[in-house]
């Protein structure tokens, strides 16, 4: 058997897929929504190097056009394993393994490549910020889809005069069962400050953060430049509530610790940086494959180092943000080196 | 006979507003030197200080406080001051820190 399960259309799935295929294998994507491309397909324009991601994404998808890809849409995955038990080793040495599609379909294949992604933290659970309460309250991910709208504005349709940012929602944060550090959502809000300077010039822009984390390439000469060029305070303190003035903007607090004092200040437009966190097939992948899960809930590698695509169960492996946060360029390059690992494993099993 | 005093006060509040100070200034600062924002608060400066080390001067926090609207007493600190140049020497981000301290003396005198 040749097929190789792909679960997830997404970049690092989409990648995975196409390279698998190169090596002569049969990969089939399963996708659970009505298109290919993830996330991917609500982002507008990609940190550091402001690049489309429309332009990202039909790379991704001809790639998958050309090398004839078969997928599965509107087709999701119910658990690891037929059975919802660990496939044994003597199963996975005969090169047998099948996963529980939607339906009751049972699809077999010679290994599964998880790529399943993260979902976007739900910012109304911090309820302390206003989201969905007040009108002017966005997340990141709304910001992504109005500039892919063709503008961003108020709910009225008039422009901002004040924004500011909050970073870390849904990320480093107990309260939400959100221990872990999203890491793209600081590049996320600094490459939006900047863009909401490109719309608004004269309005004023503060981005609110606890540490700036700018692991990147071009991250940190980014978040220069949006200090001195497109000129956005940057404040350390975690704003603590947002609340609505009579006039019907929204008034924030926080602690400018820098300099030991409270600080307040009335904004036209909120935007919460908003987390990644474990996608929510993770935990049933993990109960119907007997994998371990991160304390986070991701998938939890094999090995952080040599094995960071290596599940521990034999035919499984993992590509993108299902393991961890990530960016696209390194779900890109998981999807491929996930693709070597299977041709390895397969490999091996034929010798 | 006077009103007894029972020792209250009213408090000034403690917050920085922004929706009261005046930026005006800062801004102007900041036209003139760009990279008088580009401060990444390592403390550096503060550390090598040589005003610091015998006074309570500390240049990252009244720099910070002058670009959050606050001048109140920027001046004066400023004036502790001895254009030693040290300060620039260390900032990762290259900033005139001399610089900033002598725009900031410039600017702020009337606060």
């Amino acid at each position: 058997m040749k097929r190789v399960i792909v679960i997830g259309g997404g970049p690092a799935g989409m990648q995975a897929a196409v390279a698998l295929k190169a090596a002569g294998l049969e990969p089939v994507i399963v996708e659970r929504s009505d298109a290919l491309g993830g996330k991917l397909r609500d982002w507008h324009n990609l940190f550091p190097s402001a690049t489309p991601a429309r332009e990202v994404l039909d790379g991704l998808r001809k790639a998958v056009e050309m090398a004839r890809v078969e997928v599965l849409l509107h087709t999701e995955v119910e658990g690891l394993t037929p059975d919802g038990s660990k496939p044994s080793v003597e199963v996975a040495l005969a090169g047998g393994h099948a996963v529980q599609l939607s339906g009751g379909r049972k699809l077999e294949a010679a290994a599964v490549v998880v790529a399943s992604g993260f979902d976007v933290f739900d910012a109304s659970l911090k309820e302390e910020y206003g989201y969905r309460i007040y009108d002017n309250v966005f997340t990141t991910v709304d910001v992504e889809r109005m500039l892919n709208e063709g503008g961003v504005a108020l709910a009225d349709g008039s422009a901002p005069r004040r924004v500011a940012f909050v970073h870390c929602v849904g990320s480093r944060d107990e309260k939400v069962n959100q221990k872990h550090c999203s890491k793209v959502c600081c590049v996320t809000a600094v490459k939006q400050a900047m863009e909401m300077r490109a719309l608004f010039p004269e309005a004023d822009i503060y981005n609110f953060y606890m540490d700036i984390r700018m692991f990147g390439p071009g991250y940190e000469e980014l978040y220069q430049r949006a200090q001195q060029e497109s000129r956005v305070n940057f404040i350390r303190g975690r704003v603590s509530e947002a609340s609505p003035t009579i006039d019907g903007r929204i008034q924030i607090k926080a602690e400018d610790t820098l300099v030991g004092r409270p600080m307040k200040m009335s904004v036209d437009m909120l935007v919460l940086a908003v987390g990644m966190k474990a996608g929510s097939s993770c935990e049933k992948f993990a109960r119907t494959a007997d994998a371990a899960l991160s304390p986070n809930g991701f998938l939890a590698p094999a090995d952080l180092f040599s094995g960071c695509v290596a599940s521990g169960v034999p035919g499984v492996f993992y590509a993108g943000a299902a393991t961890a946060p990530k960016t696209i360029g390194e779900s890109l390059a998981e999807g491929s080196m996930a693709a070597c690992w299977v041709v390895e494993y397969l490999d091996t099993l034929a010798k | 006979m006077g009103a007894i005093n029972f020792g209250y006060t009213v408090s000034a509040a403690r917050a920085i507003d922004l929706d009261r100070n005046d930026l005006g200034p800062a801004r102007q600062i900041a036209a003139e030197m760009p990279e008088f924002a580009a401060c990444i608060a390592c403390g550096g400066c503060t550390a090598t200080c040589t005003a610091g080390a015998l006074t309570n001067f500390n240049f990252r926090m009244v720099q910070t406080l002058v670009r959050r609207g606050e001048y109140a007493g920027a001046w004066r600190e400023m004036n502790k001051c001895m254009l030693c140049g040290k300060c620039r020497l260390v900032c990762p981000r290259g900033i005139n820190t001399r610089g900033v301290v002598r725009l900031i003396k410039r600017k702020l005198g009337d606060y």
